[in-house]
């Protein structure tokens, strides 16, 4: 597609005054001003592109934000318009009446408590893999990786039961003890090859002061593992904030006396789906809208590492 | 080193694997073995019935229909994907103003990748409300009033997008799209980037056009890359189950129902739920038919690295 606008080969010199060829990096074979006015030409057709796109990617999500300041009447009356005051009772009608607040609590107690434990016990466990030889280290190491493969509801009607078994339906402490399980393939394998990579100096200049295992652990290498630790932290908590499926069939009510601990994905697919009968569709927006904001945060502040973490494990 | 080593292995290994065994593992492990019972939610025993779950499988009409949907998927999400994002990424890597070979990004790079990235961390519950909004089957949602405005669609008549059978798996895989592609475009980005500016210029040296530079430098240098990419997407087209369920709940008729969505019907919802047995042997199949796939597309894929 690019190929209509490249200049063709063969038009004569070199522009004068500037320094011909490499080691500029420029071509020698086509002259530089010709070959300017074509990546102009170039730049012009990538940044149509990229700002069609970009509006796709934005106009969506800015137009529910607008929604979510609007009434249900004005929302029915003209989808695209845009709010003409701030309702701010939609936001406090969304967290009291339909229960966002709620879910906003459930998420943040079982993302907080996964996160922390999947940290913990990952980088444990991640570390003991990449830095001591012992009888069934590759076969753990493996069974780990292999979690990294296969979708998460193929196991979904075992664990169901599983968790029930334990008593642990709908309660917190089953459902963060799920989510560590979950993230801990892809928080092994990415500190797994962090730890790697750290200077082994220094780990035996600890032993030789006198640090047991535990303490160069805790006190040396976990310190010196932290911008990996915030990577795959950050991935953490994005991917346990973000969980619908395992919440869906874990976090349900088990009786009528049983407290809703739905999470947010969880409630807002719900409001979503009752939306049907109910028709509070302000209330929806502006508990999406509230649903997201975290996200941005976290997105918009930690986004080198967001990126950086996501794409790099990936390719390796 | 050697003081104590053993039980500090031991120690600091027991809880994670006790954990991941536990609730990943042995759920693995016990869809193969439910998948053989006629387990049912009135029943707490069952009996052992071979292979019968998976031939009222295969007579299965819904699950033949869930079945085709996700292959559906499984071949048009990373073709499409793949497909606008490397050309996104060209467009940010050598679209740039300025007559240098190769990597140049154009004006405002870091931005655009912000912002593409954006839609794949959101909660594809999020996804699927703002996108329920738009393409909602009444005059109220903002598609059909945008379409009615410009006078393309009759007021009386709206679309029905995720109601028609025939546009609901269309829309769903637009929906993916949209959501996947900036994180692939950022993959890509970030390889093309580490693609060394020499090849390019001898490239540009022996008359190679952009295109070309495309086709013949770039696309081969992120071979790798891009069939882990598909490897990646594959999976994720074979899963599909939030955006299905949130979106669609697998309707009009089944038309939009994909495996995942059809296992937890079976097991959880929908009428007729608590047939255990058969959803696992729906788990064990698709199981199976990942791994193949998976196989397959990495034997297809796979050539000798390049290293720069």
């Amino acid at each position: 597609m690019a190929t209509s606008i490249t200049t063709p080969p063969g038009i004569p010199a070199v522009e004068p005054g500037r320094r011909p060829g490499p080691p500029g990096g420029r071509g020698r074979g086509a002259p530089p001003r010709e070959r300017g006015l074509a990546g102009g030409a170039l730049n012009v057709f990538s940044h149509t592109f990229l700002i069609a796109w970009g509006v796709l990617v934005t106009f969506p999500l800015v137009w529910s934000v607008l929604q979510s300041f609007r009434t249900d009447g004005e929302i029915v009356a003209n989808p695209w318009g845009i709010p003409t005051s701030l309702r701010w009772e939609n936001f406090s009608r969304a967290w009291s009446v339909s229960n966002i607040g709620d879910y906003f609590l459930s998420t943040v107690i079982v993302v907080a408590g996964g996160v922390f434990l999947t940290m913990l016990l990952g980088s444990m466990a991640a570390y003991v893999l990449a830095r001591y030889d012992f009888w069934g280290n590759r076969v753990i190491y493996y069974s780990f990786i292999a979690g990294l493969t296969v979708p998460i509801f193929l196991a979904l009607i075992p664990l169901f039961f599983v968790v029930r078994g334990f008593n642990a339906l709908n309660t917190y402490h089953g459902l963060i003890l799920v989510y560590v399980a979950f993230s801990l393939p892809f928080t092994v394998f990415f500190l797994h090859s962090f730890f790697r990579t750290l200077p082994t100096s220094v780990a035996e200049q600890a032993a030789v002061d006198g640090a047991g295992h535990v303490r160069t652990f805790f006190q040396v290498m976990l310190p010196m593992a932290k911008p990996g630790l915030l990577s795959v932290g950050i991935f953490n908590i994005l991917g346990q904030w973000n969980q619908f499926l395992l919440p869906q069939t874990l976090m349900r009510q088990q009786s009528g006396f049983d407290a809703d601990r739905s999470v947010l994905a969880q409630g807002l697919v719900a409001l979503a789906i009752q939306q049907g009968y109910r028709n509070d569709l302000s209330a929806l927006f502006a508990g999406m809208t509230i649903a997201t904001l975290p996200i941005l945060v976290v997105y918009l502040t930690f986004q080198r590492q967001v990126q950086a973490g996501l794409t790099g494990a990936t390719l390796k | 080193m050697q003081r104590g080593k053993y039980p500090f292995i031991v120690g600091f290994l027991a809880l994670p694997v006790l954990v991941y065994v536990v609730f990943m593992i042995s759920p693995f492990v016990q869809t193969a073995h439910y998948s053989f019972t006629d387990w049912g939610a009135r029943t707490t025993e069952f009996d052992y019935i071979g292979l019968e779950n998976y031939l009222e499988l295969a007579e299965d009409e819904v699950f033949r229909k869930a079945f085709g949907n996700s292959l559906f998927f499984f071949v048009s999400l990373p073709l499409i994907t793949i497909a606008l994002a490397l050309f996104f990424a060209f467009m940010l890597n050598v679209g740039g103003r300025g007559n240098r070979a190769g990597v140049r990004g154009v004006f405002g790079s870091s931005i655009y990748q912000v912002i593409f990235f954006f839609p794949f961390i959101l909660s594809i519950a999020i996804v699927a409300i703002v996108w329920g909004a738009i393409f909602r089957t009444d005059r109220h949602g903002l598609a059909n009033a945008i379409l009615m405005g410009v006078g393309l669609v009759d007021e009386s008549r709206p679309l029905l997008f995720l109601s028609d059978p025939r546009a609901v798996k269309w829309i769903l895989l637009g929906v993916a799209v949209w959501g996947f592609t900036g994180f692939f475009m950022v993959l890509f980005s970030a390889a093309m980037a580490a693609i060394p500016k020499d090849i390019f210029e001898a490239a540009v040296l022996d008359g190679a056009k952009r295109g070309q530079q495309f086709f013949r430098v770039t696309l081969p240098l992120l071979r790798d890359t891009i069939s882990v990419a598909w490897v990646y997407l594959g999976i994720l087209g074979l899963d599909m189950f939030a955006l299905v369920y949130a979106l669609s709940q697998g309707g009009p008729n089944f038309a939009s129902e994909v495996m995942a969505t059809r296992i937890y019907d079976t097991a959880f919802g929908g009428y007729r739920p608590g047939q255990f047995g058969l959803a696992c042997a729906m788990g064990v199949t698709l199981a199976l038919f990942t791994l193949v796939l998976a196989i397959i597309q990495l034997r297809v894929l796979r050539r000798d690295r390049i290293e720069y």
